[in-house]
């Protein structure tokens, strides 16, 4: 698939809640082409700081527009939660290879924390049952969204402050029965917990993972994990990667 | 205006100084929705074992003040799958090829590895890496020992007529010292610097952010340092040398240059700007034609000092 880099203009800028921003971007080609779970990667700011860029997975395509989920976490995020509608970005896209999504119906999504980000795009193609869960209500996102997308949600918090109480791995071994495949994001413990519940039950998934990259475009090599075939790119041969194939 | 950016390193003749380095810019391919390749004088590739090698485990980069640590442990597929799947796409490039090889076993890695070199007409020449930082132990490069580096080079020089570039690690005491050897031994060129030895500290789980520990470090925090040691070995040695070290954009590429650089190699700023090669490629046109000068050779090591 070809990639594109160009300046995209900051269309809207809009704090959520706590430290959680959407970003609306005008960014014709990439939006064109890109499917869910494909990511893209942002130089923030212009100088020495950060120095490599940071990779975003599309939250939302309308048009010739593109959305970013993010959480402020560091350096990078603060920098860009400041930048104003108006202002441009540098950003290369779509990278990654994105959900499969000709896999055996139906399905069900289980996004974790800030997981909603690629999931909220792939729900508005595969409208189904999506499982949302966080450490708090606080923390819980894009239950709005997902419901609008045409999804049913079912909601778990770690604390009990909503929903189920308990990990979103639990909820999911209550919701499995007629669903044959399994789409999840989120952070690392939770898609491990994802990938068991998927072996037990002989079910596939389809993991959306996260690494350090510093190109994100499959030169550096940094950013690989482990799978039966060997280290493989989360930025190339992933974000995406099947629960079965991979080494925990 | 007539301007020559063309330069010559021993043998090899590059339409204009700019390298993209090796192990950033994996085998080309990768950057071909980014730049005109053609555009580049050069392109080095990612460095090449004999067998395949996975490398080290993750994280294996991270983020530091205008740089970052790698160490990355010179995964590739090995020479062989290297000349079947990454090969033909290079020779499509039509720009010179430089095979950058490393040996866990020296020197007859080293030698098989330039045996089957000698065979691949594109491959315009080889580079030695012998100052890659994370492998085969963390204080023993051959490149940080000058009787090591005179003697590897000897042994491949007997078996090549490839024009042979040298590359060089800036851990060491004296650089030139190195150098000396390298063109007593035979080498056409040198290529400098290396990464620089680094290391940076998780405070919460009090472990290296590289999980290696030890990583090298690049970008244009080690600029300075970089320059300095082109000045220095430019002074010390007859060689050309391609200079590298955090080179982001033409002034800092001209930077090398009027330190003593015959080409440059652009490294860390390919993964933030992948199509970077190509502008500063047309950047130091521009500064030739406005500065009035005829032949980009003039500049180097133009250095008033």
């Amino acid at each position: 698939m070809k990639n594109f880099q160009l300046q995209a203009k900051i269309l809207a800028q809009t704090k959520i809640k706590n430290s959680y921003w959407r970003c609306t971007l005008r960014a014709a080609p990439i939006a064109r082409l890109a499917r869910p779970g494909q990511f893209v990667n942002i130089k923030i700011s212009a100088g020495l700081t950060p120095l490599l860029r940071r990779p975003f997975s599309i939250h939302g395509i309308s048009g010739d527009k593109l959305t970013l989920l993010y959480e402020v976490v560091g350096q990078g995020t603060q920098i860009l939660a400041q930048k104003k509608a108006g202002e441009s970005l540098d950003i290369i896209g779509p990278l990654g290879n994105g959900f499969e999504l000709k896999s055996a119906r139906p399905a069900l999504i289980v996004a974790g924390g800030m997981g909603a980000a690629p999931l909220l795009f792939l729900a508005t193609k595969v409208k189904t049952l999506v499982l949302v869960g966080a450490k708090t209500k606080e923390q819980l996102l894009c239950v709005q969204e997902f419901k609008k997308s045409g999804c049913r949600v079912k909601i778990s918090t770690d604390d009990g402050s909503a929903g189920f109480k308990g990990r979103v791995s639990e909820l999911l071994k209550h919701n499995l029965a007629g669903y044959n495949t399994i789409y999840a994001c989120g952070p690392k413990p939770m898609l491990k917990a994802v990938a068991e519940v998927a072996k037990k039950y002989k079910l596939p998934a389809q993991l959306s993972l996260e690494e350090h990259m510093a190109c994100g475009i499959g030169a550096c090599l940094g950013c690989v994990v482990k799978t039966k075939d060997g280290l493989r790119r989360v930025c190339k041969e992933g974000p995406v990667f099947l629960a079965e194939d991979l080494i925990w | 205006m007539k301007t020559k950016l063309s330069v010559t390193l021993g043998r090899l003749k590059l339409k204009n100084p700019v390298i993209a380095a090796s192990g950033t810019f994996g085998y080309a391919e990768e950057f071909k929705d980014f730049l005109d390749l053609k555009k580049l004088g050069a392109i080095v590739t990612k460095t090449l074992t004999l067998k395949p090698r996975q490398g080290n485990p993750a994280p294996r980069t991270c983020e530091t003040p205008a740089g970052m640590l790698n160490s990355i442990g010179l995964e590739n597929p090995g020479l062989e799958i290297f000349i079947k799947s990454k090969l033909p796409f290079l020779k499509r490039t039509g720009v010179p090829i430089i095979m950058s090889i490393a040996s866990e076993e020296e020197p007859e890695e080293f030698l098989e590895l330039v045996a089957r070199i000698n065979l691949i007409k594109e491959a315009a020449a080889i580079e030695l890496n012998i100052s890659c930082p994370n492998v085969r132990g963390k204080d023993n490069l051959i490149s940080q020992d000058a009787e090591a580096t005179y003697k590897i080079i000897q042994e491949v020089r007997k078996i090549t007529d490839k024009v042979l570039i040298t590359k060089l690690s800036p851990n060491v005491t004296s650089i030139s010292a190195i150098a000396k050897s390298a063109a007593e031994a035979g080498s056409d060129a040198l290529a400098l610097i290396n990464t620089l030895g680094g290391m940076s500290i998780d405070i919460e789980n009090r472990r290296p952010k590289v999980a290696a520990g030890i990583a090298g470090l690049s970008g244009p925090a080690i600029r300075p340092v970089a320059v300095k040691m082109t000045w220095e070995v430019f002074n010390a040695v007859k060689l050309p040398i391609i200079g590298m070290g955090g080179i982001m954009d033409t002034a800092s590429a001209l930077e090398f240059m009027i330190a003593g650089a015959t080409a440059v190699g652009i490294g860390t700023a390919n993964f933030i700007h992948p199509g970077v090669g190509a502008e500063i490629a047309a950047g130091l046109k521009n500064y030739l034609l406005k500065n009035k000068i005829s032949d980009i050779n003039k500049l180097i090591g133009s250095l008033e000092i």
